[in-house]
């Protein structure tokens, strides 16, 4: 995935420590998509993957920042989300972005699902914690 | 011995001019608060915290958080309170122990060692006002608190749409909380109309992730233990969509887009029911 580093410098930031919060950064990236002229069906599907990865890194994660930003490549554009968190890291990725794996009482369908959604997805996770990058594009 | 003295002097000038200062102390918080309290009831408050310093600084010293004190502040915690509950703001509330050193700084700053007593026992009543803020806040948290409570009852409201089929229009969003006071409702609703079917409505509710997805389910698990059908109704394209991309399954659970096929297809369902019933007996 293309480093969108700069993009970050003009982001909205949530610190999200609530569920609440949650609700609040999906709203942040709820807007952001319509300022972007995202179609009704991608923000959706893309609010949808930022209330997935949102709530993991709350539960999972211990809460961690959520940055959300426009970008533009080639002419389109599209949003942006950051969630990155400092908690126990993720030990078999492979497993977790699997289907229906769960390691709490979930449908085990947040990772996979979260990346079906957008266009492009990114996840590093280790000891220091976990973060994914997800963009999504206009048309 | 400096503060020895300076406690004997406040105690000697309170008890002394109990009335006078008391009477005054009314008189300033009275004007603060523009009548908006009676000045009988001011005066009951004013009197038992009044008399409460005097005690616990004559027992000895001008510590607030000494134990001597436990009247006084229970006293204030409880002024604070009901100033909460009436809308007063934290600052009227903690201005109304402030005061009290209006009204004994002529009496006391008269002198340099009255000076020095004016100033511990300002001290004091800094510490009293301070405790007035803290409840106060406890209090506006209290109430916001069961107020949301309130609110989701509100918010989650279960009507019976026909004859056997009772609604549940959802707006908002699906928390934990939510789906609980849902679920005991529409529970308690399918008993209380002896119905068979249950419309939940998800035309208000912006996202389904997998979370409200699951809630979903509990609730419709929840109505068959109890022998109704549950259909779920209000999906919109967009949510169509990203449901099907999530992968979330709502296996044989009927949905529909609109609130209005959902009904018409309960209804055929009771029809059927109950012609099924009919052939049953002959
Ligand atoms: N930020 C994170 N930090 C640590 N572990 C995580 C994090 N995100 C996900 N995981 C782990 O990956 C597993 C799969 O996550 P996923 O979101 O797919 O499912 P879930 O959260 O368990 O259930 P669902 O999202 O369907 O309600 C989680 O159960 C958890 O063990
Ligand atoms: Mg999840």
């Amino acid at each position: 995935m293309k480093d969108y580093g700069t993009a970050v410098a003009t982001a909205e930031t949530v610190e999200v420590t609530t569920s609440s919060d949650v609700v609040n950064a999906r709203q942040v990236v709820r807007t952001l998509a319509q300022r972007g002229g995202l179609p009704l069906v991608h923000q959706t599907k893309l609010v949808t993957a930022a209330s997935e990865l949102g709530r993991n890194m709350l539960i999972y994660g211990g809460g961690g920042v959520v940055r959300a930003a426009l970008v533009a490549d080639s002419g389109r554009s599209g949003v942006y989300v950051e969630f990155r968190d400092q908690g126990p890291g993720i030990p078999d990725i492979e497993t977790a972005m699997q289907d229906g794996w769960t390691s709490g009482s979930g449908l085990g369908l947040g990772l996979s699902g979260a990346k079906r959604l957008v266009d492009e997805f990114d996840i590093a996770t280790g000891e220091g914690g976990t973060t994914v990058r997800i963009v999504k594009w206009g048309r | 011995m400096a503060a020895e003295s300076s406690t004997h002097l406040l105690v000697e000038t309170l008890a002394a001019n109990r009335d006078t200062f008391l009477d005054q102390w009314i008189r300033v918080v009275g004007g603060d608060l523009q009548g908006r309290l009676s000045t009988a009831e001011l005066g009951r408050e004013l009197g038992e915290l009044y008399d409460s310093i005097l005690a616990a600084v004559t027992e000895g010293g001008l510590d607030g958080r000494a134990e001597q004190f436990d009247e006084a502040r229970s006293l204030l915690i409880e002024l604070s309170r009901s100033r909460a509950r009436q809308g007063f703001t934290p600052t009227e509330t903690a201005r109304s122990v402030f005061a009290l050193k209006e009204v004994l700084e002529p009496a006391l700053a008269t002198d340099e060692q009255g000076a020095r007593t004016y100033l511990q026992f300002a001290r004091l009543l800094d510490d009293l006002a301070l405790l007035t803020t803290e409840a106060y806040i406890r209090t506006r948290e209290e109430i916001i608190s069961s107020q949301a409570e309130q609110l989701l009852e509100l918010s989650t409201p279960v009507v019976k749409l026909w004859d056997g089929v009772v609604g549940v229009p959802l707006v908002g969003t699906l928390d934990s909380a939510r789906t609980q006071v849902v679920m005991e409702k529409l529970l308690q609703t399918l008993v209380d109309s002896d119905s068979t079917h249950a419309i939940i409505d998800i035309t208000g509710v912006p996202t389904v992730d997998t979370q409200v997805a699951q809630h979903l389910l509990k609730t419709v698990v929840a109505a068959r233990m109890m022998g109704a059908q549950c259909i779920i109704s209000g999906i919109r394209p967009q949510i169509a969509q990203t449901i099907v991309a999530l992968g979330i399954e709502f296996g044989d659970i009927p949905t529909n887009s609109s609130l209005a096929d959902a009904l018409r297809q309960a209804l055929t369902e009771i029809a059927r029911d109950a012609e099924d019933d009919v052939k049953g007996l002959l």
